[in-house]
């Protein structure tokens, strides 16, 4: 279907809907057999859970504030970090490993040929359901956060919470499916999955707290300052309206950008197999 | 036996180059956060916290890299694999203890890791400039140290993988081993900053002496008999462990053949 296609906002989009909606409960079906799975993961996510807890408690042990945020803002930040973590791993990472693995098996052939949308496709066909426990523990974590917080948090900071996390997450998404799409011809999988896990730690800190060429890096090259400090600064009550904006319009361009990268990519994935 | 395994774990890892400049950059995130953390606190405390200075971390996450580059040993979750696939009949007629061809392929790695490990180290020390000057006796301790707490904790990790030979469900088991280690071992932060019952039961357990152990030679938090203290306990607990290790394994085998029988 072409871009220009006047039905685009029209039929393509409810269909895609359906697809992702069907996609995502055979997915989940798949997974949800495992019940060893849950287990493990439950585990696991209380581990991790533990760990920040330690961390944060070490930190107001030995200072009143970090940076200038104190103890309950952390525990958004660490809130919003545990749970888009869990959404990344629900939705994004395990898509993308599937990209990965298709490709150097050359079956994303599959793929292509399919009369869908190949970008939306390859971003819906797996979903791994057990990570939801870390989305629970993560909204979980915010909520008593924002409990403890000395400001108070108004309708319009929710609002606003909700607007800019979801650009966050679209920002995450366009960049790791720029990245993995592009990358896959100079490394294995495994390093660059390894990569974005490593970057994603940084996430636990409010992006305040790092030296000047790591923030940029943070925030515009791996948004991980749109996708977690922002949304704190928000229920915080520390967010301005031109944060708001820029979260906005960066996250738009991005998508345009990852559109047009997703494109480039395409065209040379035919190209090779040919 | 040693030195041809390492050649051929060497050679493997030279095929990849671009994987091991992306998995280094991935590695130095952890630390990096740390350090930047704990100097900033430190900082605004004044200058120091528990004994530690602003630049007293700096020094202290510059020195992780290379610790946590050098333990990185065999993860026990190779073990499910390794029985559930029936590799072990191959590995057992090998002529030589599967546990000194796994350990000597580890150590490998190790000489190739020191090697990018040393520009590593040339970038941190001029982005964080540290002001602590290891003596070339530090520095040679140190990478004893090193070396000799790779292979504690390698002994720890193996010992614990065998438990895979009576359960197939020991994973939960790694992790939590795993997370105790992360807060016990000074590998979060350095042990002074937790609170005294930490640093009590922190002391009956090995994992220090692989990690804070050595870092706190180089960064000149220990005099002579600390040093000494340092390898006595890696020394102690490496036979200890070893000794055990080797009980274990004579039992995991026996078990093994009676599965596989």
């Amino acid at each position: 279907m072409e871009p220009g296609d006047p039905t685009v906002f029209g039929g393509r989009r409810v269909r895609a809907l359906r697809l992702t909606v069907t996609h995502w409960r055979v997915s989940a079906m798949n997974e949800l057999q495992y019940r060893v799975n849950f287990f493990v993961q439950i585990v696991h996510s209380a581990l991790a859970l533990v760990t920040g807890f330690v961390a944060i408690w070490l930190v107001f042990r030995h200072a009143d504030d970090l940076a200038g945020w104190g103890q309950a803002e952390l525990l958004v930040v660490m809130g919003i970090h545990v749970g888009i973590g869990g959404v990344i791993r629900t939705f994004i990472e395990p898509n993308m490993r599937r990209l990965m693995t298709d490709v150097e098996e050359g079956t994303y052939d599959y793929v292509i040929v399919k009369p869908v949308d190949s970008q939306i496709l390859t971003s819906i066909r797996e979903v791994k359901v057990w990570n939801v426990v870390d989305v629970v523990l993560g909204a979980a974590v915010t909520v008593y956060g924002v409990g403890r917080l000395t400001a108070t948090t108004s309708a319009v900071d929710a609002l606003a919470f909700g607007v800019v996390l979801i650009a966050g997450i679209v920002m995450i998404y366009c960049v790791w499916i720029m990245i993995t799409s592009s990358s896959f011809r100079v490394v294995r999988s495994e390093e660059i999955l390894n990569l974005f896990e490593g970057f994603y730690q940084t996430g636990r800190w409010p992006v305040s707290v790092y030296p000047l060429w790591l923030r940029g890096t943070l925030t515009f090259l791996v948004p991980l300052a749109f996708a977690i400090t922002v949304p704190a600064e928000a229920l915080s009550d520390r967010l301005t309206g031109g944060t708001v904006a820029i979260a906005l319009g960066f996250s738009v361009i991005l998508l345009f950008i990852t559109r047009a990268v997703w494109m480039i990519n395409l065209r040379h994935y035919s190209g090779a197999s040919a | 036996m040693y030195w041809a395994e390492m050649r051929l774990s060497f050679q493997r890892t030279l095929q990849y180059r671009v994987a091991t400049a992306f998995s280094l950059l991935g590695f130095i995130i952890e630390p990096i956060v740390y350090l930047v953390v704990w100097k900033t606190i430190a900082e605004a405390q004044g200058g120091s916290i528990a004994g530690y200075s602003a630049d007293d971390f700096v020094a202290y996450y510059i020195a992780w890299t290379l610790v946590r580059a050098m333990n990185i040993a065999l993860t026990p979750y190779v073990w499910d694999g390794r029985i559930q696939r029936g590799r072990m009949n191959d590995h057992l007629t090998k002529p030589f203890h599967l546990f000194h061809r796994d350990l000597a392929s580890f150590a490998a790695w190790k000489p190739f890791w020191i090697m990018w490990w040393i520009p590593l180290a040339v970038v941190l020390v001029a982005v964080f400039q540290p002001t602590v000057r290891p003596s070339v006796i530090q520095f040679l301790a140190f990478f004893i140290a090193v070396w000799t707490g790779f292979i504690l904790r390698f002994v720890i990790l193996y010992l614990l993988g065998l438990i895979a030979f009576w359960t197939t469900r020991a994973s939960a088991l790694f992790e939590i081993v795993v997370t105790a280690e992360l807060l016990l071992s000074g590998r979060l932060v350095p042990l002074d900053l937790m609170p005294g019952w930490v640093q009590t039961l922190a002391a009956w357990l090995p994992f220090q002496w692989t990690f804070q152990g050595p870092i706190e030679i180089v960064i000149g938090r220990t005099d002579l008999t600390g040093t000494l203290a340092v390898f006595g306990w890696q020394v102690v607990w490496t036979a200890g462990l070893g000794a055990l290790l080797a009980f274990v394994w004579s039992r995991a085998i026996r078990r093994y053949s009676a599965v596989g029988a």
